[in-house]
């Protein structure tokens, strides 16, 4: 078992030993919430902030159970509606918090780089609940837990992801990581919604979704932003529903098997059909909800590990 | 002062050639170059180090009038004679800009109480930088403004900016681009490509300079205008502006120093003090624009010297302020070209020395009797670790905080008069 990092700031830094370890851990918490009583102690007594300086509801629930499942004191600050609206700083906000001593700190904010330039500044374990259009480290391993326990194995797969891939960190970390465990990848998008420099990633591009799709073993739907629908990216939102949006007769083209995911919150409609969204025998999108809390307390024990080590460490020097 | 610098390898970049030899100075000019001292001078004996004119550095903010806390004509002297710059061409992007005479009238006033080197100032084209109506170029050319520019911002009605230009032309006044189309470049904090789609970075397409260029040069052609543009740094721009030297338009062109000697890539984990106008480009456009300098299709090279305060580069690197000190880092960055076999010193200070100042109608940047005895000593070889907290200006915003770098200015001295000493 190797988990070596501090942070967790994006799948760039992780190795793909220590992604295997977090799914490994993963699958062993995802029996825990299963039970009736889903009560570990492995965080007592350490405390968890969550700091989203951008809405979030889903992932901050999840982050929230994953700590209260293993203990920890959590408590979450709504930062997007307090002292930032007063002029305050990124950094005098995290100084701030960090002279609570806290254990972890999970953040979100709207600006690439957010997220590492504050770990710069604390002494304790920070998770990166989505920075910008740079990285969202959990929902990439929530995505790959959620693709092993369907196909068995997170190598050697096809996958296509298609929508809204520049302004996408989901996107951006998936393929990330689906590059470091070896998958082929298919970026499936307009070519507005295309970054630039992508196709030296390794990527296949495709702005046609039929012949995108053709054997991929996984469909990865993005979420495309409300306000990036009309005029600015793409023509209108029916015109991308029909060409980018997925549905029974485009899934058709991808392996009988393939499975379809979705980071949520989904548009119906709009880049993913309601009723094959809601097919048992398809959509894995309700699975990938239940794999991010134990993705979630993977990443916290790991970096609540090395953190406890690391003041252990600290503590033997000082008293030699 | 008479002075007689013996032992001396001169850097002429008029001639292209460095000789060791001896140069004296007499009443603040260069008078001779040759062995016989002149009655009564001071005989400094260079060792072998090379004896440049000093560096006309073209493009320089200083925080005056309204920035003082970033840079004071003082603190912006005092770094640019510890880099061997001895002509400051000041911007007029302050806070108000300088746009009418009055302003400039009091910066040049505070600028000669306050400063060791000469300070010349730019003014704005436009009232407020605004783009909206033109300052009053005749009063201001008057008053000593050395060319007209609206610094980084770009006037996007060309209505506006023909008429400043034909108007300019009309007085002769040398005018300043800032090639860059702001309708793709709004926002941008990279440039786009791999690294910045991998950084999540909102990016702008090396294309957006190549349309203002492009622009820009289609309004020399119907108005005559003279005509510099303040940084080329894509190789996609070079084409244009060749064909525009080649047909005769009265153009030239600059880079910073920051565009030759780093790459898209330095910006690592979001180094903000990395975060430049126009973001840095990638190791081909780097290269493509020091050949463009060994060539000569780029004229000047500068630090584009923008100095920022710790707070406003200690945000996310969207919303961090852009642009980096560069006066006293200008020599030793410009001697890694040096280094490595791109450029000779004679190109290096044809770029930064001759150049700038022959455009500019300054009669400095020359080793030749007669020019003003402004000059820098400095040694090439010499290798230090560049630690930001030691540096002159006030503000500390250098990419090259903890870089090896070679060469150091021994002695700087304006007409004759010693304003830095390196010992």
């Amino acid at each position: 078992m190797i988990f070596r990092a501090r942070h967790l700031l994006g799948i760039e830094h992780l190795s793909p030993q220590e992604i295997v370890t977090v799914l490994d851990l993963a699958d062993r918490y995802v029996d825990l919430n299963r039970r009736t009583v889903k009560q570990s102690d492995t965080l007592a007594g350490m405390t968890q902030i969550n700091m989203f300086f951008e809405n979030s509801t889903r992932t901050q629930a999840s982050f929230e159970l994953a700590g209260k499942r293993m203990g920890a004191d959590v408590m979450n600050m709504a930062v997007a509606q307090s002292s930032v609206k007063k002029g305050e700083t990124l950094i005098d906000t995290a100084l701030t918090l960090n002279a609570m001593h806290p254990d972890l700190l999970v953040v979100r904010h709207p600006s690439s780089g957010a997220v590492n330039l504050l770990a710069s500044k604390v002494n304790c374990a920070v998770l990166n609940a989505g920075d910008g259009r740079h990285e969202h480290p959990t929902q990439a391993l929530l995505d790959a837990l959620t693709i092993r326990r369907a196909k068995g194995r997170i190598q050697r797969l096809t996958v296509a992801i298609c929508g809204d891939i520049a302004h996408s960190r989901v996107a951006r970390s998936n393929l990330i990581l689906l590059g470091k465990m070896e998958n082929r990848i298919r970026l499936i998008a307009p070519p507005t919604l295309m970054p630039s420099g992508v196709q030296e990633f390794g990527c296949e591009l495709y702005d046609d979704m039929r012949k995108g799709l053709e054997g991929a073993d996984v469909v990865m739907m993005l979420r495309l932003q409300k306000e990036r629908m009309d005029g600015g990216f793409i023509p209108s939102e029916r015109e991308y529903y029909h060409r980018f949006g997925l549905d029974a007769e485009k899934l058709s083209h991808a392996k009988p098997d393939a499975i379809v995911m979705h980071p949520g919150p989904m548009n119906r409609g709009v880049e993913i059909d309601g009723e094959l969204a809601d097919d048992i025998n398809r959509s894995v999108i309700q699975e990938q909800v239940e794999m991010g809390v134990a993705v979630r307390m993977a990443c916290m024990d790991l970096l609540a590990r090395n953190l406890r080590a690391d003041r252990g460490k600290r503590a033997a020097e000082v008293m030699v | 002062m008479t002075l007689h610098f013996i032992n001396a390898r001169l850097i002429d970049p008029e001639a292209g050639t460095e000789d060791l030899g001896s140069l004296s100075v007499v009443d603040g000019m260069i008078a001779r170059r040759d062995d016989s001292a002149p009655v009564g001078a001071r005989v400094i004996d260079c060792a072998g180090a090379c004896l440049a004119p000093g560096i006309v550095d073209w493009g320089v903010k200083i925080g005056e009038p309204g920035e003082r806390h970033r840079e004071s004509f003082k603190s912006a002297a005092l770094a640019a004679a510890a880099g061997g710059v001895t002509t400051i061409i000041a911007r007029p992007d302050t806070a108000p800009a300088i746009d009418t005479p009055e302003v400039l009238e009091f910066v040049t006033r505070r600028a000669e109480e306050a400063a060791i080197v000469r300070i010349r100032h730019m003014a704005a084209l436009t009232k407020a930088r605004a783009g909206r109506e033109m300052t009053e170029i005749g009063f201001l050319l008057d008053a000593g403004a050395i060319a007209f520019t609206d610094a980084m911002h770009v006037t996007t009605d060309t209505k506006v900016l023909s008429r400043a230009f034909t108007y300019a032309r009309s007085l002769g006044a040398l005018v300043i681009g800032h090639p860059q189309e702001p309708g793709l470049s709004g926002g941008a904090a990279a440039t786009s490509g791999k690294f910045a789609s991998l950084r999540g970075l909102p990016a702008v397409h090396p294309m957006a300079e190549r349309i203002g260029l492009d622009r820009d040069i289609g309004l020399i052609e119907m108005t005559g205008a003279r005509y510099h543009a303040d940084q080329i740094t894509t190789a996609r721009s070079l084409p244009a502006l060749e064909r525009a030297k080649k047909n005769g338009f009265d153009v030239t062109a600059g880079v910073s120093i920051h565009h030759l000697t780093l790459n898209e890539l330095d910006v690592g984990d979001y180094r903000t003090f990395f975060k430049l106008t126009p973001p840095l480009r990638s190791e081909d456009d780097r290269l493509a624009m020091v050949e463009a300098v060994a060539s000569g299709l780029i004229d000047v090279i500068g630090s584009f010297h923008t100095p920022q305060d710790e707070e406003s580069k200690r945000l996310p690197f969207e919303d961090a302020a852009s642009g980096a000190v560069g006066l006293e880092t200008l020599l030793p960055a410009a001697l890694r070209l040096y280094h490595a076999g791109q450029l000779t010193l004679p190109q290096l200070f044809r770029a930064m020395a001759l150049n700038p100042a022959r455009r500019l109608g300054l009669p400095q940047g020359r080793l030749a009797e007669g020019a003003p005895a402004d000059l820098v000593l400095f040694n090439p070889d010499t290798p230090f670790v560049l630690d930001r907290f030691k540096l002159q200006s006030k503000s500390k915003n250098t990419p090259f905080d903890g870089a090896r770098l070679e060469g150091k200015v021994i002695a700087t001295y304006v007409g004759g008069r010693q304003v830095f000493s390196g010992a």
